[in-house]
């Protein structure tokens, strides 16, 4: 019942974000007119598909990360991976200017996953009677990296580049200029294989011993797709902080940690929330745009105080 | 048959455990009791490998702790640790499940879920098997864990304290269903237990630890006895034969 219903809401808010926008679109004039047609074809149908991947897989990055973490306060975009690929790619940008976009990517993930890896050492040595420290930790260190990534590019000048990593929002995706994004799409469904492992992973080390799990390669596998994804974000379309916190805490609370059954549910629910701050964010100051993230961040406290403060119905 | 050769293990300089040699027979419960710090817990997580090996063997029936794979180990002996952290936010249904994982590897076929509502029948956990563990009681969670290991299908059954928190009914309905386990199923039962009545009453072999040795070994008569309870845990407990049984004033 609520895939139906999120499926559907999804299908509704896509064929919206479509003729939503600063030049006029409208359904009939995709028959006659040529100009319309390209319109939907180069600009609305690529952002509508970013936004929708971006949503889905950040906040399966999320749910993975914080299954990996054991703590459900801690997220790619600021725990350190957001801000590792961000460097990553500034680095690329600086020494190797003329390297082919998809090594970019490459060297761009390897900075995430090492500044993810680092992230994971430095949470284990911290008590676990305290999961609050977790988060704090992850803030601290992202806001580090964000730093580092700051003084590089202030140093080389490239802090309007800079600009366009650390604020996402899907304004410039064009046709051209979005497709890496469906690699992010294929290691979002991938890791789906992996469901089962995640959540026991996030059971705990002892249990995925018990059950036979290699732990290690599963948070590695877990860690890797995380980095890949965060990495391809950040360089397509900037960091959108939020959505790996909001969206896998909302979908947890109401359908539980069974991966296998509720990871889809997390994906359309990301895409969807994702898509309609991205459409209010286009009609709100009409015809000037807010940025996505601002948009989410409002949008996904409010859906989450409503959750925590509705009652809790008993399953 | 469980096999315990020359194991020695450290936490930095502070020995845990020092040369124990033990073996515990293939059916029935084996209790290991000992005061605290004893090692009992940390001999129980080298059987189920959840900390490495430092010196020592330990075979289970033909298999190498350590040498042989791991997801093998993993159909031959369960562990269920000492309750701790907060429940994982699944139903009944769904953990008892993921006691089918070493089986299935994530794509579970009939038979896997044929043995997961087998495994919620023999726990009387139909009632509850849709509703999520953190809306249950302690007794009716520990119930679930130790269904969820029960659906592992293991010879070998590890448990760690598992009374700690829980009531008197709620231990001694765990102790007859491990108790049942044994009896008709055939599995093995090893247990960590700080609670002596209740070893005497369903173990058919308790192991006695002190400071990471074993002390004494043998059936609760011969092993709870007011001298080996002074020599053990340095209190004089008075021990009563009621019936037959074997029980201390506390």
């Amino acid at each position: 019942m609520i895939r139906v219903t999120l499926i559907l809401t999804l299908a509704l808010l896509a064929v919206l974000s479509l003729f939503v926008g600063v030049a006029d679109l409208s359904p009939s004039a995709l028959f006659y007119d040529r100009a319309a047609l390209d319109l939907l074809w180069t600009s609305r149908g690529p952002r509508t598909v970013a936004v929708i991947i971006t949503g889905g897989t950040l906040a399966v990055s999320g749910t993975i990360m914080q299954m990996i973490v054991r703590n459900r306060f801690v997220e790619p975009m600021t725990a350190g991976t957001g801000q590792g690929a961000a460097l990553g790619i500034l680095l690329v940008t600086v020494f190797m200017p003329s390297m082919p976009i998809l090594m970019k990517m490459g060297i761009a993930s390897a900075v995430a996953l090492a500044t993810s890896v680092i992230f994971l050492v430095i949470v284990n040595r911290l008590p676990p009677t305290q999961p609050m420290l977790v988060s704090l930790v992850g803030m601290i260190y992202g806001g580090i990296l964000g730093a580092c990534v700051l003084f590089f590019a202030y140093q080389a000048d490239l802090l309007q580049y800079i600009d366009i990593w650390m604020n996402g929002e899907f304004s410039g995706v064009l046709q051209g200029r979005y497709e890496l994004l469906w690699i992010a799409a294929a290691v979002g469904i991938l890791s789906y294989l992996a469901a089962d492992q995640f959540a026991i992973v996030g059971m705990g080390r002892t249990v995925s011993t018990n059950l036979g799990l290699n732990y290690t390669q599963v948070v590695i596998i877990g860690l890797l797709s995380i980095a890949i994804v965060t990495a391809l974000t950040v360089v397509t379309v900037g960091m959108i902080p939020f959505v790996g916190l909001v969206v896998p805490n909302i979908v947890s609370r109401l359908s539980g940690d069974n991966l296998r059954a509720t990871l889809p549910l997390t994906a359309v629910s990301g895409a969807a929330l994702v898509l309609a701050s991205d459409i209010l964010g286009r009609v709100l100051r009409y015809p000037y745009e807010i940025p996505v993230g601002s948009v989410f961040g409002v949008l996904g406290a409010v859906v989450f105080l409503w959750l925590l403060y509705a009652p809790r119905r008993h399953v | 048959m469980i096999v315990i050769s020359d194991v020695d293990y450290f936490i930095g300089p502070v020995k845990i455990l020092d040369g124990v040699n033990l073996e515990l027979p293939k059916g029935g419960i084996s209790a290991l009791i000992g005061p605290n710090g004893a090692g009992k817990s940390t001999l129980l997580s080298l059987i189920a490998r959840l900390m490495p090996l430092q010196a020592g063997t330990i075979t289970v029936d033909d298999l190498t702790v350590g040498a042989c794979p791991n997801n093998t180990l993993a159909r031959r002996l369960a562990i269920l640790p000492q309750a701790s952290d907060a429940a994982p936010l699944l139903t009944v249904r769904e953990l008892v499940g993921f006691g089918r994982y070493p089986y299935h590897k994530g794509r579970p076929t009939p038979d896997d879920h044929a043995k997961v509502e087998d495994a919620l029948e023999a726990f009387g956990l139909v009632p509850f098997a849709d509703r999520r563990l953190d809306t249950l009681s302690g007794g009716q969670r520990q119930r679930a864990q130790v269904a969820m290991t029960y659906a592992q299908d293991t010879g070998y059954i590890l448990l760690d304290e598992p009374l700690n928190n829980l009531d008197i009914a709620a231990s001694r309905s765990l102790m007859r269903v491990l108790r049942e386990l044994a009896a008709a199923h055939d599995r093995t039962i090893v247990i960590v237990l700080h609670d002596i009545n209740y070893a005497a009453a369903y173990a058919d072999l308790i192991v006695a630890m002190k400071g990471g040795k074993i002390v004494a070994k043998g059936t609760p008569d011969e092993i709870v006895t007011e001298d080996i309870l002074k020599e053990v845990f340095d209190t004089d407990p008075k021990v009563h034969r009621i019936d037959g049984k074997v029980m201390i004033e506390v």
